[in-house]
């Protein structure tokens, strides 16, 4: 029994000692909640540090709240018990529910009460459009932005006549039907996560998903994707999957995409350029690769893709003291060094364009472990973004991802016709905006 | 002669049955009073606002073909898993009781799997299954997509059964072993002098006397799979592929704390809260009155 209280008092001890000893006197702490694990994990711990080491006014409590969908689901939690933090990182599907709650600063009227002057045009345009209102005011800081890219193997395409990545769908096909001939048992690699495959292709063709500019015009929007070149697209690629051109690679199957295209399986993979740390860090012994821009079918003019990743709210409900800090952080992540740390040691982009400049100016690029990362800049700032390119505005976006899988899996797996795995999609799609449009019904987007 | 502690205080027994209840009351009933309000209303997930929509949430699963596919994944999950891991698990608790070479050792070992937690044993299966490098890869690699978790849904559903019943199998040999060796001696060794061989015992007295066990197992079994395999599949299918694997518990997991659908989650819980209740009434009804030794 006595064992038995004083392990309780360590234990109580330890947990209300822990922060206590991490917050100075004099400093106004506050809290960070976010949605990365892992080395990137670390990464934000290390920002987090060179904040607190930068100032002596603030102090911020990082924490990691597993991944994006894990973060959000325990903000969620914490805030309907009224112990949100600060600030969260939200992921760019989740923005959508953040925005009609009402629940957060926006992040224009956060930084002028605290005093700060920010040039919001600073901001790259396809990254500030994701996270505006409609009228183009910021809510959200983009934070950990990346957009999607076609990872090639440069060697294996020279091998077959392709001196540089494919600019075509009809000439990728052309390279993976020579690949295939050549003997590759892979040659393109796919899974069924919808952002590469269906969402970035559309806005690189300036096509839409849905109605009403993708959602920005509205909660009525209704999906669209299921005709002319989207429908022709995934019909294209189920035949070249049934001739042995596209292989699935899944995590359940033991082998993601990034990592079939690392170890030299196959040839071609379609993801975010945040990888780029990955297939480099794991790539196999001399392989030669290289991002490059996603395939568009000829005839048709290209579009700049549209951001992926997250951005950081601040959180209502808060002391007021502590939105001073939440400011101070937010002002002290947009310098241009804070960005050039941050893309140095993650794939991800800079998000302005004076840090945009800064690495371009230092040779960022040219740097033997950062070749091919200015494609992704390239996609994003290929021209200003169009109602159509600039994001989606979709209620339910997760469920809908998952209704993708689903479908996609249906139609691979041979039990349904690519046509009717579309038309379910875009059935059940509407189903889950209309049930979206419900739970939200009187308000609309800001 | 019957004993019976009294209390002079009619209070006291309460006062000390109130820590219980406060537990039951915070994480049993609260939840479910709360799950109930959610489930007939439209909830927005950062709270303000909800809206009273009456049974639509209801309509709305029951309506919806890839609810009516959830429940019948969990079916085929619930019964598979049980009838695999309680044929095994009596089949394991016959040859130990036989006392065969070494059966101390394999008491222990046999009971040890049930305290792996379920996203570990997925982990591991994930390995021995995996088409590339697990056990079937040899049969991949004489015959291309002979074994295909990723896309096909009877080979994913397989994988999940196997790893779901190779947990089971260790709680239901514990349940058929102690039954088993409660079973009195005479009864067997009269048999034995009748010139029954061990088969025709095994057959003749000792499954029949083991039913109260294996009704219970069959019970215990079969809420268990309803309810405690999302470990199982969120490490090893995440539902897929094309909802083969996407069983009750784990779709509520899906739409609700995914995506965001509290109110059909809260409706998905309901049902499947209202299934595990019939087969537990089931149970307490019919199988433990009947069920005596004769």
């Amino acid at each position: 029994m006595k064992f038995r209280l004083t392990a309780l008092a360590a234990g109580i001890a330890l947990t209300l000692g822990a922060p206590a000893a991490e917050a100075q006197p004099n400093r106004q702490g506050f809290t960070f909640w976010y949605g990365l694990t892992g080395q990137l994990s670390d990464v934000v711990q290390e920002v987090c540090k060179r904040f607190n080491d930068s100032q002596d006014q603030y102090t911020v409590t990082c924490t990691s709240q597993g991944d994006y969908a894990k973060a959000l689901q325990n903000t969620i939690a914490a805030f309907r018990a009224g112990e949100q933090p600060t600030v969260v990182q939200v992921y760019d599907i989740g923005t959508l529910d953040l925005m009609l709650s009402g629940q957060y600063l926006p992040a224009r009227e956060l930084m002028q009460g605290q005093g700060y002057k920010v040039d919001w045009d600073n901001y790259i345009a396809p990254i500030a459009a994701y996270y505006a209102t409609s009228k183009g005011e910021m809510l959200s800081f983009p934070f950990n932005s990346s957009t999607a890219v076609m990872y090639w193997n440069r060697a294996e395409g020279r091998k077959v006549g392709f001196e540089n990545p494919p600019e075509t769908w009809e000439d990728l096909h052309k390279a993976l039907a020579a690949m295939k001939q050549a003997g590759s048992q892979c040659p393109m690699a796919m899974d069924f996560d919808s952002w590469p495959i269906l969402e970035q292709f559309t806005a690189a063709h300036n096509i839409p998903v849905a109605s009403k500019n993708n959602g920005y015009g509205g909660l009525d929007a209704e999906y669209v994707f299921d005709q002319g070149l989207v429908k022709q697209h995934f019909n294209n690629l189920m035949t070249w999957y049934k001739d042995g051109l596209i292989k699935v690679r899944t995590p359940e199957s033991g082998q993601n995409v990034i990592a079939a295209f690392a170890s030299g399986d196959c040839n071609v993979a379609f993801g975010s350029i945040a990888s780029h740390q990955t297939v480099r860090l794991t790539a196999k012994e001399g392989l030669d690769w290289t991002p490059a821009l996603l395939p568009v079918y000829a005839g048709h003019e290209r579009y700049n893709t549209r951001v992926g990743g997250a951005s950081l709210w601040a959180l209502k409900g808060r002391p007021q003291a502590e939105y001073k800090g939440a400011a101070a952080f937010f002002a002290f992540l947009a310098k241009p060094e804070s960005e050039e740390f941050w893309s140095t040691r993650t794939g991800y982009v800079p998000v302005t364009r004076s840090g945009y400049e800064r690495m371009k100016d230092e040779g960022f690029f040219e740097r033997p472990e950062n070749v091919g990362r200015e494609v992704a800049m390239e996609s994003l700032l290929l021209r200003a973004p169009t109602l159509l390119t600039q994001g989606l505005r979709l209620g339910n976006l997760t469920q809908f991802r998952a209704l993708y899988a689903n479908e996609m899996q249906a139609a691979f797996a041979g039990q349904k016709t690519m046509d009717q795995a579309l038309a379910a999609m875009q059935e059940q799609g509407n189903q889950l905006l209309r049930r979206f449009q419900q739970t939200y019904r009187g308000k609309t987007l800001p | 002669m019957e004993r019976r502690a009294t209390f002079r205080s009619p209070l006291l027994p309460w006062l000390l049955v109130l820590p219980q209840l406060l537990i039951i009351f915070v994480f049993f009933y609260w939840p479910t009073g709360e799950a109930f309000h959610w489930a007939f209303t439209l909830e927005q997930p950062w709270g303000g606002g909800r809206q009273w929509v009456g049974w639509q949430n209801f309509q709305e699963i029951f309506g919806s073909a890839a609810y009516w596919s959830s429940v019948r994944v969990s079916l085929v999950y619930a019964f598979g898993t049980s009838a695999v891991a309680i044929l095994v698990a009596l089949l394991l608790a016959l040859f130990i009781d036989r006392e065969v070479r070494g059966s101390r050792g394999w008491r222990v070992a046999l009971i040890w799997p049930y305290a792996i937690a379920a996203p570990a044993i997925g982990m591991i299966f994930r390995f021995v299954f995996d088409p590339r490098a697990g056990v079937f890869s040899a049969l991949n690699a004489v015959w291309p997509s002979a074994w295909d978790p990723a896309l096909n849904g009877t080979h994913a559903m397989l994988m999940l059964i196997l790893a779901g019943a190779w947990q089971l199998i260790a709680y239901n040999f514990v349940f058929f072993l102690a039954g088993l060796q409660s079973i009195p001696r005479p009864l067997i060794e009269a048999a034995a002098m009748d010139g029954a061989g061990p088969l025709r015992r095994m057959r003749d007295i000792q499954i029949p006397l083991l039913a109260p066990t294996f009704f219970f197992l069959v019970v215990i079994n079969l809420t268990d799979s309803f309810t405690n395999s999302f470990g199982l599949v969120d490490i090893m299918t995440a539902g897929g592929p094309a909802r083969a694997t996407e069983i009750m518990v784990y779709k509520i997991y899906a739409d609700g704390f995914k995506g965001l659908d509290y109110s059909g989650a809260a409706a998905q819980s309901i049902v499947l809260m209202g299934l595990v209740i019939l087969l537990t009434v089931i149970q307490f009804r019919f199988v433990e009155r009947k069920m005596h030794y004769r």
